[in-house]
């Protein structure tokens, strides 16, 4: 990891985010939002419009924006896991963590420690910190693959059988789940993870931005993680 | 003793050639088959031995029966009733008691492994199948016993095909679908759920394991692909509402005068796969949707155990009460989002008294 040179006496960076991730990153974000809203409204659609059908497509509309957004993010998806074996070593962070170590479940202790105000002061990483890593891969690499998974399968039953759609997700997902309805349930599921998972992911990255002298928010934009020294911690990331 | 031919059975029991022709042209068309194939039904008709059917009755509510002998055309009935030489079916048969149970043993020794074995209801497994008794003994045991020496299994309704009401949780008498009654003979099974099936869908499955002897083709759950290959939203009328995002509120308000889409009152028909919504009922003059009714899903597993017909979402089991995704998923949010703004507070709280203390 190649440091840089500190520009203050207190201050110094690493470049982190890779121009692809950070492009990835805020589409993704966009895509969630419109995939929720619209997900949301699949479930429980907004009052009924007035006069001729052929005058509306409301619903066709709300159901095309999920579908574009769910391709942006399948595309993106899979994009990501070509970058995390393309990119720096932070990008792989989040899809194979280290959970064979010790000291990797150590860690994560300690940051839970951090988080519980039972610790003084953060540990320093240039990427993710271990309870980030291991969050972001059940939460987000695993609940994304759930929902492409079960979306697709959704998205088959549609276009009906002979699609790509139908042929390598409808036929064995609707199956496993015993029928369509299950998997629209268990999609619905999802959605509430994912707003759950959001909750805490703009949180944690807000509280550490202002609590642990290190950068989370500008670092998805510039892509470089400043530190600052906090008080009573080592200065050595 | 020389047997006759379906053919052969129905002149003698008055239809006439062009009644005959008549069914074989539209069973050639409910199947999805090219012109070409009327005559080839009409030919295995007219040269074929019947095909010995046992119809056996488990827990069921015979809406099965009932259904099969009201296939729209009058004809197609009479049609199908004499194509298969129903041996066995207690509901409809003339015979009764130790009369009618020895049917079952005469067919098996003298069909062996030839006949067609069409099960309505299924058995319940608890308490050594005593909830289902026929003849004395539990239907669990007539059922192994026909399907040990049967051709092949056509599992009628979802009672067959899922479980349906009987199997309902908590299942005190462990109600079982056929392909999952331990110890049967693996035969293979049709499945043509629904509760109960399209008459006309019946009488078709029959028509073609009778004309080409062997079942249509089936998709990944075991059902005919021409009758359960697309969803009752696919070909609903009410679609374009659906689109438009024209819905029914509530029964009896303007949207469901209008004929809007019922979804929002809880309508299955994007997730149950049936043909309602193109062949219909009672002769294709109506179903559910088109009454103004949401499908309930009947042709689905475990369409009986997915809470209010009422309600688009399901309710989930396992959370103490029942609630929908988003009760659930709402709760969770709610929870999460207070946890962190507490969590916050906190936060700030400590940050500021680090500073107050960093400042002395």
């Amino acid at each position: 990891m190649a440091m840089h040179a500190p520009q203050q006496e207190m201050q110094s960076a690493v470049y982190v985010y890779e121009a692809p991730v950070r492009i990835w990153h805020w589409i993704n974000a966009l895509a969630i939002v419109v995939l929720c809203v619209t997900g949301y409204f699949i479930g429980s659609p907004p009052p009924s419009v007035g006069g001729e059908a052929s005058d509306h497509y409301l619903f066709g509309t709300i159901r095309f924006a999920h579908f574009v957004a769910a391709y942006a993010l399948i595309i993106g998806f899979l994009f990501r896991i070509y970058w995390a074996w393309a990119g720096n070593d932070h990008a792989r962070e989040i899809f194979l963590p280290p959970l064979a170590r010790g000291s990797f479940w150590r860690e994560i202790l300690h940051e839970i420690r951090w988080y519980a105000m039972i610790e003084k002061a953060p540990k320093r990483y240039a990427g993710h910190n271990p309870l980030a890593i291991i969050s972001m891969h059940i939460l987000f690499v695993w609940l994304a693959v759930f929902m492409i998974v079960t979306g697709l399968a959704l998205y088959g039953e549609g276009t009906g059988p002979g699609s790509w759609q139908h042929r390598f997700f409808s036929d064995w997902v609707i199956p496993l789940f015993g029928q369509s309805q299950t998997v629209h349930t268990w999609h619905h599921l999802g959605l509430w993870v994912i707003v759950c998972f959001v909750i805490v992911h703009i949180y944690a990255a807000v509280r550490e931005d202002i609590m642990s002298g290190q950068s989370i928010i500008s670092s998805m934009f510039s892509g470089w993680r400043t530190f600052r020294v906090v008080k009573g911690e080592r200065a050595e990331p | 003793m020389t047997v006759e031919t379906f053919y052969q059975v129905m002149r003698r029991q008055g239809i006439t050639r062009r009644s005959f022709t008549k069914f074989c042209s539209l069973t050639a068309a409910a199947l999805g088959l090219s012109p070409a194939h009327a005559q080839q039904i009409a030919t295995a008709m007219e040269t074929k031995p019947r095909l010995p059917v046992l119809w056996l009755h488990g827990l069921e509510c015979t809406c099965c029966s009932e259904s099969f002998i009201r296939s729209a055309h009058p004809l197609a009935k009479d049609v199908i009733l004499s194509m298969i030489s129903l041996d066995y079916d207690d509901t409809i048969m003339a015979a009764a008691g130790h009369q009618a149970e020895s049917i079952i043993d005469e067919t098996i020794a003298k069909y062996n492994g030839n006949y067609i074995l069409a099960c309505e209801g299924n058995p319940p497994l608890n308490q050594e199948g005593m909830s289902c008794i026929i003849g004395g003994r539990p239907y669990l045991e007539q059922l192994r016993k026909a399907a040990a020496n049967c051709k092949a299994i056509i599992s009628w309704g979802s009672c067959a095909s899922w479980g349906c009401v009987q199997a309902a949780r908590p299942n005190p008498t462990q109600a079982t679908p056929i392909h999952k009654v331990p110890g049967l003979a693996p035969k293979p099974i049709i499945k043509v759920p629904g509760c109960p099936p399209i008459a006309e869908v019946m009488t078709a499955v029959v028509a073609y394991i009778v004309t080409f002897e062997r079942f249509p083709e089936l998709d990944a759950q075991g059902r005919p692909k021409m009758f359960y290959s697309q969803r009752i939203h696919d070909k609903c009328y009410r679609r374009p509402h659906f689109d438009a995002g024209q819905f029914v509120e509530a029964f009896d308000d303007e949207g469901a005068r209008r004929g809007y889409c019922l979804y929002k009152v809880g309508c299955k028909g994007p997730t149950t796969y049936n043909a309602c919504s193109t062949v219909r009922w009672n002769g294709g003059l109506s179903f559910p949707i088109q009454a103004g009714h949401p499908c309930i899903g009947c042709s689905e597993d475990g369409f009986w155990d997915k809470g209010d017909f009422y309600n688009r979402l399901s309710r989930i089991h396992g959370f103490g009460i029942e609630a929908t995704a988003d009760e659930i998923g709402g709760t969770a949010a709610l929870a999460v989002g207070g946890l962190a703004a507490v969590h916050a507070g906190i936060s700030a709280v400590k940050r500021a008294r680090e500073k107050t203390g960093a400042d002395q």
